[in-house]
């Protein structure tokens, strides 16, 4: 690597290669939070009711479930693509590696408890 | 960590020296400059000039050229053409990044403070060090590129309309002024390229006579060389001849998007 030379400082290892995925996905992401938000909010607001068996039989119909699981699965992967970003603009070195390992952790646990839940809700015995 | 404090040997401090102005003088502006002297070992400092503005010309530069004629010749800044096409006279003038030829006195009010361009090495006074920032440019191969050989006695032909898409691209004078004045840049100018680096990337991806648009588009696709860029938008409110950097960098991520979609 020519570390020698302001250039060769700059050429560095060479360009990446990615970030037109990750750019392109954060916004398809965007849209689809924009959606499945409106999607969310129409139908808590037409619940009858906010007693627990209501709102646990409407989550058991697939037409709720199913919107609910992308809903969290866009969510998080939206969210998961943001925080890289903010990570990469002020952390460097070790503390960048480990503060993005730390929120792939993070994403994957919070986001694997909620489709979870949603799961059992919708195949659990009513 | 992004730094957001003066590293210790650039927090300025001591008392800056005073010129005043002559005491017939009526109309006095008062100027508050950036000082650093890598000889002496101090720290930076601002020093006050006083200058007659019924014995200065219009622009700030010529307040500058005043006060280093006329009452500290130890000024030390770059100018040249005097009239906003060389770029040499990049700085910050009352918090905004500009060319010190093309700002009117009259248009900052008070005093006028004036500091070399944001998170830029000081070499001394007003000049930055541009090293990095030229290697960036460099790294962009900013000329044009083909596979064709030229055609033989003539030149490579561009339709009119053609040559329009690069207005707005060619016009940059690269002063850094957009670069310097970006946040992204200041945390990570040691791989973004920066929005006046980017813009002249896209001036060759703009260009229909060159035929490397792939191998540009590859060096540029990376996370850091150029999607740090986050439409923060201050490049184009601080670019002195009116470009948009931020437009040119928006195309290039369309670009790069549009291999992938």
């Amino acid at each position: 690597m020519g570390s020698g030379t302001e250039l060769g400082r700059v050429r560095g290892l060479g360009s990446a290669k990615e970030g037109a995925h990750h750019w392109w996905l954060q916004r398809v992401t965007a849209g689809a939070n924009l959606f499945l938000m409106l999607w969310l909010m129409v139908s808590v607001a037409r619940l009858p009711g906010y007693d627990y068996a209501g709102v646990r039989s409407w989550l058991s119909s697939g037409w709720a479930a199913v919107p609910m699981a992308l809903l969290v699965v866009s969510v998080f992967y939206h969210f998961r693509l943001g925080l890289q970003v903010l990570i990469e603009d002020y952390l460097h070195g070790e503390q960048r590696v480990a503060a993005l390992l730390l929120l792939n952790f993070f994403v994957v646990a919070l986001g694997a408890t909620a489709l979870f839940a949603i799961v059992k809700v919708a195949l659990g015995a009513a | 960590m992004a730094e957001f404090t003066l590293p210790k040997n650039s927090k300025i401090s001591g008392k800056g020296m005073k010129h005043a102005a002559p005491a017939d003088a009526k109309r006095v502006k008062k100027f508050e400059v950036y000082r650093y002297d890598p000889d002496k070992g101090e720290n930076p400092r601002y020093d006050t000039f006083e200058v007659d503005l019924d014995n200065c010309g219009p622009m700030v530069l010529d307040a500058l050229i005043k006060m280093k004629g006329e009452q500290d010749s130890s000024l030390t800044f770059r100018r040249s053409c005097r009239e906003g096409i060389c770029g040499s006279c990049s700085m910050n003038i009352d918090g905004k990044n500009g060319l010190a030829c093309t700002t009117a006195i009259e248009d900052v009010k008070g005093t006028v403070r004036i500091t070399p361009l944001p998170h830029m090495e000081v070499i001394k006074d007003l000049v930055p060090d541009f090293t990095h920032f030229y290697a960036q440019y460099s790294s962009i191969k900013p000329w044009l590129q083909t596979v064709t050989p030229p055609p033989s006695g003539k030149e490579r032909l561009q339709s009119p309309a053609d040559r329009e898409k690069l207005d707005g691209l060619y016009e940059c004078i690269l002063c850094a002024c957009c670069s310097t004045s970006c946040p992204s840049y200041w945390w990570n100018s040691d791989k973004f390229l920066g929005p006046a680096i980017l813009l002249q990337a896209y001036r060759w991806l703009a260009d229909s006579r060159d035929e490397m648009t792939g191998d540009r588009l590859d060096e540029l696709e990376d996370p850091f060389r150029l999607y740090r860029c986050h439409t923060i938008m201050n490049c184009a409110n601080a670019c002195p001849k009116g470009l948009s950097p931020a437009k040119a960098i928006a195309e290039i991520k369309k670009m790069e998007a549009e291999r992938i979609v």
